[in-house]
């Protein structure tokens, strides 16, 4: 009998576990589907009393309004900026990651150092960074953007990849210098598939920071290269916000990192499983 | 083909001189092993061979060439490594080809040296697998694979066998051997088990402190040690040390252990001891040269009777553990002939190839 009870007990406790899943799943998942939805209303239906779950019909012409307007270019800016400024911070930071963690350069603070210029709050350097890029000529320019982004960046990518290269047996790197390679084609032939993982999930992670910046996009840029996030503020007006351009923006705008994301998934898992192990 | 020379090779580590001054040739197509305890500098030795460390003093010859400011893929040289070095995201037969792929060997060359070296290493139904599919001997074979593709110069060994369990390991190391014979490639190899060297070498350099203690043939350093150290060393179980005071007159010699009893030397051994007449010295006894008495004794053979302490069988033989002048040692007798512990035997032991050493200088001197 007792064997018998044991399995449905154990039914039941996966019941209500998948159960208390669904719910929390459901809880996350919809504002999303509440932001998808309402880019799909008219005016009336989004402000109907009580709220519509589903609109009568699917239009898009909340969406035919951005692109009329050429409002989508801020989605454009924003994946130009974010993705140049996570290429060349991938790349620069991986090689200087490589750099500290087989050379020893720097001796052993300098990678501390150079996390620690993460924790500056943004808010405190970006007034002092407008000023220099007044003087320069940098505000409202793609490469403006690009190199702060990156600059922001590197630190991050440095800490991370100096964790997943440091991984690498030594060894793998000293037979691919007997065999007959050199140094580069070393990081390229044999780091780089090592790291590859963690190189992923590193990428992901600098593209949705570059993509989300609001504060120095707000400050740096005029006309020529508003970001997405900027962008969405100008629907917020003193009398009234335009929620049907701002929900079908904020769709157009999750696209990417959903997409990313999707795409990354695999490596995401493994990338950031392996920092965690190395501890 | 290379021999390789080295002369007055240094290496520091900081404030730790790991390589002290090491003289070392190795003649073309030998077989030369690299042993002593961890530490000794063998392969850091090996790593400045290959160029995986710089030296900071003295000159490497391979094949005539000075390589010192040579990079390790411009030495023509093939390694082995302890962990084997395999790229896991790459088929056996891709990290077989790795090294030609990188000095960019025509395709169908590659495939050809390929299906050799793993015909000759048993491994051609591998080919296709990934290394994590494949057990540590398999691992090693691989590696040894993308070694002798290469046709190198010159192969080099950092403790190849050292992750391998007993059983395999005796295997690997009959392959190793017979690969010398058919390839017959100078190898340079690196191990801290005696037994390997022993086995292995065409000659065996033996490394303590970052210097040379003693090379030469592996029997050579067996039965001539220039120095306790190198007594010690090799020979499983190790010889066994016993204090004793030498005692001699005229032609005759004899050692007296401090604990009592006396042994007399032959004479062959007595002749260099005629001037040193109460000096302290190590008599090192192998296990090996003790047996069980019966019979006559031959000459230079003495007897000496002892109480069986611990008794350790291996199948073919039984190590004993015995009291000789005060200390425990080993004797390795033969299957049966001890049978219980505290039983009285009667052992001979020769003393035609007993060891004797100056505990001051370490040297041996008969």
């Amino acid at each position: 009998m007792r064997i018998g009870r044991l399995p449905a007990r154990k039914t039941r406790i996966l019941a209500v576990r998948y159960l208390g899943a669904c719910v929390v799943t459901l809880l996350f998942l919809f504002p999303v589907y509440w932001l998808f939805m309402i880019s799909f209303k008219t005016p009336d239906e989004i402000y109907h009393v009580p709220p519509l779950w589903i609109p009568g019909q699917i239009q898009f012409s909340n969406y035919y309004v951005l692109f009329k307007d050429g409002d989508v270019f801020a989605i454009l800016n924003s994946l130009i900026v974010a993705g140049v400024s996570s290429g060349i911070a991938i790349v620069l930071g991986t090689l200087c990651a490589y750099s500290l963690a087989r050379f020893g350069t720097g001796g052993e603070n300098l990678a501390m150092w150079i996390i620690s210029q993460r924790m500056i709050p943004p808010i405190a350097v970006v007034f002092p960074i407008f000023l220099i890029y007044v003087y320069f000529g940098l505000v409202d320019s793609y490469f403006g953007l690009i190199l702060l982004y990156t600059a922001f960046n590197l630190p991050y990518v440095i800490w991370m990849m100096r964790g997943y290269i440091v991984d690498v047996p030594l060894e793998l790197e000293e037979s691919a210098l007997v065999d007959g390679l050199n140094r580069w084609e070393v990081i390229w032939k044999v780091v780089f598939p090592m790291v590859r993982p963690g190189l992923m999930a590193t990428s992901v992670f600098t593209f949705v920071f570059a993509w989300n910046d609001f504060l120095f996009a707000l400050v740096l840029t005029r006309t020529e290269v508003i970001t997405f996030p900027v962008m969405l503020t100008h629907y917020f007006g003193g009398q009234s916000n335009f929620w049907a351009k701002i929900a079908a923006m904020s769709v157009l705008g999750t696209l990417p990192i959903f997409v990313a994301v999707s795409v990354m998934q695999r490596y995401l898992v493994r990338g950031i499983s392996l920092g965690a192990v190395k501890g | 083909m290379a021999d390789v020379k080295l002369s007055g090779v240094h290496k520091y580590y900081g404030n730790v001189h790991a390589v002290r001054g090491v003289d070392l040739t190795i003649a073309d197509g030998e077989f030369a092993v690299l042993v002593g305890p961890s530490g000794c500098g063998k392969s850091t030795l090996l790593r400045t061979i290959a160029g995986l460390e710089d030296p900071d003093g003295g000159t490497i010859t391979i094949g005539g060439a000075v390589v010192n400011d040579l990079r390790p893929r411009e030495r023509n040289i093939a390694m082995v490594f302890q962990n084997y070095a395999l790229y896991p995201y790459l088929t056996v037969s891709e990290n077989i080809a790795f090294g030609l792929r990188a000095r960019k060997t025509p395709e169908i060359e590659i495939r050809k040296r390929v299906g050799e070296a793993a015909e000759m290493l048993g491994i051609s139904n591998l080919l296709q697998r990934y290394p994590r599919q494949l057990s540590g001997g398999q691992r090693q074979r691989v590696a040894i694979g993308r070694a002798i593709v290469r046709k190198a110069d010159l192969f080099l060994f950092d403790e190849p066998l050292s992750n391998l369990d007993a059983q395999l390991r005796d295997e690997m190391r009959t392959e190793i051997k017979r690969l010398h014979h058919e390839i017959t490639t100078t190898m340079i190899y690196v191990t801290h088990d005696q037994v390997e060297a022993m086995t292995l070498a065409d000659r065996i350099v033996l490394l303590r402190e970052g210097q040379i203690e003693q090379q030469g043939a592996p029997l050579e350093l067996f039965e001539q040690p220039r120095t306790g150290f190198v007594a010690g060393f090799l020979g499983s179980p190790s010889i066994n040390l016993i204090p004793a005071t030498l005692k001699t007159n005229g032609r005759d010699a004899a050692v007296v252990f401090q604990s009592g009893g006396e042994l007399t030397l032959p004479s062959a051994k007595a002749r260099p001891l005629a001037s040193m007449d109460r000096r302290e010295i190590l008599v090192g006894i192998r296990p090996q040269h003790f047996s069980r008495a019966g019979g006559p004794l031959r000459e230079g053979t003495v007897s000496y009777s002892a109480t069986a302490d611990l008794i350790q069988p291996t199948g073919t033989r039984t190590f004993t553990t015995i009291k000789i002048g005060g200390i425990d040692a080993v004797a390795e007798l033969q299957a049966h002939d001890v049978s219980s512990h505290g039983e009285r035997i009667d052992l001979a032991i020769d003393l035609n190839r007993v060891v004797l050493i100056d505990p001051a200088s370490g040297l041996v001197i008969a």
